[in-house]
């Protein structure tokens, strides 16, 4: 960054440059429905934990698109996996999967 | 020249290219299964983006109907085949012979109960586009079901169209810009009604629907970016509704007076069977498939048989009248080999 007056909010910008997308890329290869997502926020709205935690599934994914994973896992944690979610979506994501992907993930290689 | 063509259906697309092909010097028959010229078109009050009244356009249309091009009301065509040159179109009772044919069908509006959830035939406040266009024709406003007159309406987009839960992959096209539409016409007839527009993307793509866009902004309509998941009744037929607000990454909910759901297009019943009679196959969305999309959007894979409108897909009127007019050329191109 060049000298210039005003310091950069480091912790506010996406640097696709640095992010890690692996998580995204690992979970489109399992199930390839989490590519089809158009962030319309039906999961969301529809959801039966969302009622009581901060939890978005639209959320979720989008972390994961923008590497930041800590984000994507924690918030995976709150589904309930009723599955309500998976009624709702235009686009036919699996989102149940993708949450269980998520947590699989978490498992498996510590991201 | 003298020789003969026959236009199934007398919408827009179908009207249109019978005047040019009836200039032409053709003979030109249109068969219009319903009991009035006009198709959808006819049953809507106002256009997007100039707010002007349906009628002018339709009746324009249909100015010419008296001899060359005529029209025959209430006559379903039930199948259509070739034999040589000519076609054989059969209706109850009667057979026609054309040299060439015009499948110009439209469409159907999404039978929006079957989105369920969003309780349309359950709700009594929860009605569709083309009921506001109905109410806005009789009483100039949006009307309740107990008559009063409602003061917090919510348009809910894409319902039937981007959704794969009923097999409507597709975006129809027109039914942001008249969600727009309609969200203002509905503030100018109740200026202190609040409006609500419950979008996931707004598709301004045509001249004079991004001014209707910022228009709408100007006069306080309020857009949200979500996509409705449910709906429920509330205590005297209000109607509490449920999205995220994905701009604030925020669950919302809203109690309304009224709901109006933008229906999208579907394939004309009937269409497909008629097709299959010519060996012609539906698109993967369920519309008649053209010979090719950028040379030949007119063309459909069987000689002499052409397609205009929106029985091609979802199409706005000045789609139609250029699909038409099109069509006119090449089936003037084809007659004169």
């Amino acid at each position: 960054m060049v000298d210039f007056g005003y310091a950069p909010l480091e912790i506010k910008i996406h640097d696709l440059d640095k992010a890690n997308l692996t998580l995204g890329e690992w979970i489109a290869e399992r199930d390839e429905t989490f590519k089809h997502c158009i962030a319309c926020g039906s999961c969301t709205a529809t959801c039966t934990a969302g009622k009581f935690t901060a939890f978005s599934f639209r959320e979720m994914c989008h972390s994961i698109r923008r590497g930041e994973l800590m984000e994507a896992i924690t918030e995976s944690e709150k589904c309930m996996l009723c599955g309500k979610c998976i009624l709702a979506c235009p686009r036919n994501v699996n989102t149940r999967n993708i949450v269980k992907l998520v947590r699989k993930a978490n498992q498996n290689f510590r991201v | 020249m003298g020789k003969e063509v026959a236009i199934i259906g007398g919408g827009v697309a179908g009207l249109e290219a019978a005047n040019q092909l009836a200039t032409l010097g053709y003979n030109v028959i249109i068969f219009e299964k319903k009991g009035q010229p006009g198709g959808n078109a006819a049953k809507w009050d106002r256009l997007f983006p100039n707010r002007r009244h349906t009628s002018e356009v339709v009746n324009s249309l249909k100015s010419r109907l008296n001899g060359n091009p005529s029209i025959m009301l209430s006559t379903a065509i039930s199948s259509v085949t070739k034999s040589g040159n000519r076609f054989v179109l059969a209706t109850k009772g009667k057979n026609f012979e054309a040299d060439a044919i015009l499948l110009a069908t439209g469409f159907e509006l999404f039978p929006a109960e079957k989105k369920e959830e969003y309780g349309y035939g359950i709700y009594e406040n929860v009605i569709t586009s083309a009921e506001l266009e109905e109410m806005f024709a009789k009483h100039g406003k949006p009307v309740m079901k107990n008559g009063s007159t409602p003061s917090k309406i919510a348009f809910i987009h894409c319902v039937g169209s981007r959704d794969e839960k009923v097999n409507k992959p597709y975006c129809s096209k027109v039914c942001c810009v008249t969600a727009v539409k309609q969200a203002i016409e509905v503030k100018e007839a109740i200026p202190a009604a609040e409006v609500y527009s419950l979008y996931m993307d707004l598709r301004m793509f045509g001249p004079g629907y991004e001014d209707l866009y910022k228009e709408a902004q100007q006069i306080g309509i309020n857009f949200i970016r979500g996509r409705l998941s449910e709906a429920s009744e509330l205590d005297g037929g209000r109607v509490q509704i449920k999205t995220e607000d994905t701009l604030s990454s925020r669950p919302l909910k809203m109690s309304v007076d009224m709901v109006v759901l933008m229906v999208g297009m579907s394939p004309a019943l009937g269409t497909i069977e008629l097709i299959s009679g010519l060996g012609l196959k539906p698109n993967k969305d369920g519309f008649v498939a053209v010979a090719d999309y950028h040379l030949n959007p007119i063309g459909t894979g069987v000689e002499g048989v052409f397609v205009a409108g929106a029985c091609s897909g979802p199409s706005n009127i000045t789609d139609s009248v250029n699909a038409a007019r099109s069509a006119a050329i090449e089936i003037h191109k084809y007659l004169s080999k």
